[in-house]
């Protein structure tokens, strides 16, 4: 069954400051077995677009909608947002000292169970170790605590780990390939790919062309100042590469005199 | 904020007013106490009334059909209760909330606890039934002994361990039928003046447990005893004695739990634990208690000789917990440890901490603690560690982390560290933490309620330590602290 992400004219500020829009009336379709990747400079807004999307609790949006389905997202809690199938791959993520990836994982794939529904442990650890062979992480990661001490490159395939394990309808990558080399590139590529084959609609977040090489993208977008201000096939992310956001600008200022 | 002057004292920092505001009424908070918080309507054949006088110690006494001496060290402590201040000029204010007028000091449906369960009577047994006491004696304990208010209803060791010559009785018992063994320690690591509740506890004691574990024996079971409070205004006064000879090992755990009475209820126990030459002690208390229950307990072990003392001590629950697990270092190469955590929720004062006295060369201790403030509630580290000047090869290693929950939270540590010498190598690390906003909205973008993401980030900060708790009490703690976090957010 396919489903739809959809972004209807979405503002969002900063809670502290509600007044001054961060995103200023953006529009976006996804759906499953699609990859949207969406570009752009510094300070446009594309952090502060997933982070609204998934409930944090920094973030108001002012006006518009995010609709899963056809139904608004807006007044839900951001765990229930997320067993509704909504993953966010963080650029930063969070540290959880003394708790396990297992134990994490586990718990997080028990919320999704229904109420008096046992986790069946050995089938569990299964999964999660095939999950692991496939992004090549070490089986000793399990008994770490989550994300402490991580390199970049850990924290970015933990996160791609997670997002294997709990099996969204949509994520929402969020600068994944920063801080990585280019093996594990690939190999965060693959696991993407991978899942991507299967119901998966990915919102890529990325500055840099080369993450797109490994994740071929079925739509391209460029941010600017709040919006959407360019859409295309992949095309537009090497055209983008080639001649710098500066052209964007260039464009825009033209497009608007 | 000034160190302690005399050390047998507990750690007095500043004379602190804050707490306990008495508008306040105990504001307990809609916690999970569901586990201990229920009573069965028992009929008492002994009860000595309410309020303490010397006629109420001399009728415990009597019914107990105690030694002259023992008499005469109750009746010595009463006077010394009596003369002793309430120690509120460097503790809580919420201390004079106490009314000792009001408190019965013994209840008791027998004098002689049953060796078997089918022998108990049936509101009591049902008691230890709900909270599981038979069932963990099947499966990894030693020896049990639980306590139903003043007395211990059941007792009783394995074969395999009384074989070894190993002693667990209760006090009554214990004094009457060992004085040879017991009475040589017998208040002895804990004198009765050592603070106001110790001599009380000196005056009115009754159950606890007497152990005597004979030289080389060790102890492969943990031994355990379990109180119980049942009655309302009622006040617990155990008094364990602990004594492991030459080489000898043994574990022993306590765990405690109360109804939620609208009154209050005091617990007053003095733990004392003897380590000869080359033994080892682990003492292992989880309570959790209801949240009317002062918690005003002494406790202290004595390390010979190459001997090791080490406090496992879990505090969840309560009203006001005043508890300083400590060891007095007396032989070359003695080790003492405490390990604490401490949940004080709404309404809940923990205070709690360590004692290192150094007292023989290349002694070492270590003290780790950590403490969670939920809501109002308040955690407070006072610990002491002493090193005098004509030791040498003295170490210590102190480490307290405070989690802050919410932002009304309260922690407060007061570490008097007095080191004296220069052949000594001391450490003290100390930590104040938030859980922070963005942790929580990690956890929850992978499909935890806010609740259970609390839950499972206090669950990692103490994670390190509850390892160190056999697995069955691990497993205790972690459900145990899953359910105060339940209603601590939104």
């Amino acid at each position: 069954m396919s489903s739809t992400l959809e972004i209807r004219a979405l503002h969002v500020a900063l809670a502290s400051s509600p007044d001054k829009s961060i995103v200023k009336g953006l529009d976006l379709t996804i759906r499953t077995g699609e990859v949207h990747a969406i570009m752009g400079p510094n300070g446009t807004g594309k952090s502060t677009l997933s982070k609204a999307i998934a409930g944090h609790p920094d973030y108001v949006i002012t006006s518009g909608d995010v609709l899963l389905d056809g139904k608004s997202i807006l007044e839900m809690e951001p765990d229930e947002r997320a067993r509704a199938g909504l993953f966010l791959a963080f650029q930063y993520p969070s540290e959880i000292p003394g708790v396990s990836i297992a134990n994490f994982l586990r718990a997080a794939v028990q919320a999704r169970m229904a109420e008096g529904e046992e986790l069946d442990a050995t089938a569990y650890y299964k999964r999660l170790y095939a999950k692991m062979d496939m992004l090549k992480i070490d089986r000793k990661f399990t008994s770490r605590s989550v994300n402490e001490g991580f390199s970049g490159g850990e924290k970015k395939r933990c996160e791609i780990l997670q997002m294997a394990m709990l099996e969204p309808t949509f994520a929402l990558m969020d600068e994944t390939d920063s801080g990585l080399d280019i093996d594990a590139l690939k190999i965060v590529a693959e696991g993407v790919n991978t899942l991507k084959s299967g119901s998966l609609g990915v919102l890529l977040i990325t500055h840099y062309q080369r993450l797109l090489n490994h994740i071929v993208p079925d739509y391209v977008h460029v941010m600017y100042d709040g919006r959407i201000v360019k859409s295309g096939d992949k095309t537009l992310a090497l055209e983008l590469e080639a001649k710098g956001y500066d052209w964007v600008k260039t464009d825009l200022a033209a497009a608007t005199a | 904020m000034k160190p302690p002057t005399e050390l047998d004292a507990p750690p007095a920092p500043d004379a602190d007013a804050l707490a306990a505001d008495p508008s306040v009424e105990n504001p307990v908070a809609g916690i999970d106490q569901a586990v201990g918080d229920f009573t069965y309507d028992v009929k008492y054949e002994f009860d000595a009334g309410s309020g303490l006088n010397e006629n109420v110690i001399r009728y415990i006494s009597g019914v107990k059909k105690e030694a002259d001496w023992i008499l005469d060290f109750r009746l010595k402590a009463y006077q010394t209760f009596l003369d002793k201040p309430m120690p509120t000029h460097w503790a809580t204010k919420d201390l004079e909330n106490i009314n000792f007028d009001k408190i019965r000091y013994y209840l008791a449906q027998g004098q002689k606890p049953k060796r078997t369960w089918d022998e108990v009577p049936d509101d009591i047994k049902k008691t230890f039934e709900r909270l599981g006491i038979p069932e963990q004696e099947r499966k990894f304990l030693a020896g049990v002994e639980a306590q139903f208010d003043s007395e211990a209803a059941y007792s009783n060791v394995k074969d395999i361990v009384a074989k070894q010559g190993v002693i667990f009785l209760n006090s009554t018992e214990a004094l009457r039928e060992h004085p040879e063994i017991f009475r040589k320690w017998f208040g002895k690591v804990i004198p009765t003046g050592d603070n106001k509740f110790s001599a009380l506890n000196s005056a009115v004691f009754s159950g606890g447990s007497f152990i005597y574990v004979p030289p080389g024996v060790k102890v492969a079971m943990p031994l355990q005893a379990y109180f119980r409070i049942n009655a309302e205004n009622f006040g617990q006064f155990e008094r364990t004695l602990i004594i492991a000879d030459e080489g000898a090992e043994v574990t022993y755990m306590e765990g405690c739990t109360a109804p939620k009475f609208s009154t209050s209820t005091l617990h007053s126990a003095v733990v004392e634990l003897v380590a000869l030459k080359g033994a080892k002690i682990q003492y292992i208390t989880v309570q959790n208690w209801a949240p009317n229950v002062f918690n005003l307990v002494t406790k202290r072990g004595l390390a010979m000789e190459d001997a090791e003392i080490k406090w496992i001590d879990c505090n969840i629950g309560s009203r006001l917990t005043m508890k300083y697990p400590g060891v007095v270092l007396k032989g070359k190469r003695a080790r003492g440890e405490v390990v604490s955590i401490a949940l004080a929720n709404d309404g809940q004062h923990q205070d709690t901490g360590a004692k290192m006295i150094h007292a023989a060369d290349d002694t070492s201790s270590l003290i780790v603690s950590k403490s969670i403030s939920v809501g109002q509630g308040r955690a407070t580290y006072r610990g002491v560690v002493h090193i005098p000047k004509h030791l040498k090869g003295c170490k210590n290693n102190t480490e307290c982390d405070a989690l802050l929950i919410n932002t009304n939270s309260r922690t407060d540590t007061y570490p008097a560290i007095v080191v004296r010498g220069d052949t000594h190598a001391v450490q003290h690390e100390a930590s104040v933490s938030k859980v922070s906003e963005d942790m929580i909205f990690y956890m929850q973008q992978r499909g935890l309620t806010e609740a259970q993401a609390m839950s499972l980030a206090v669950n990692g900060f103490v994670n390190d330590l509850v390892r160190q708790f056999p697995m069955e009490y691990s497993v205790e703690l972690k459900r145990l602290i899953d359910l105060e976090m339940e209603g601590s957010v939104g």
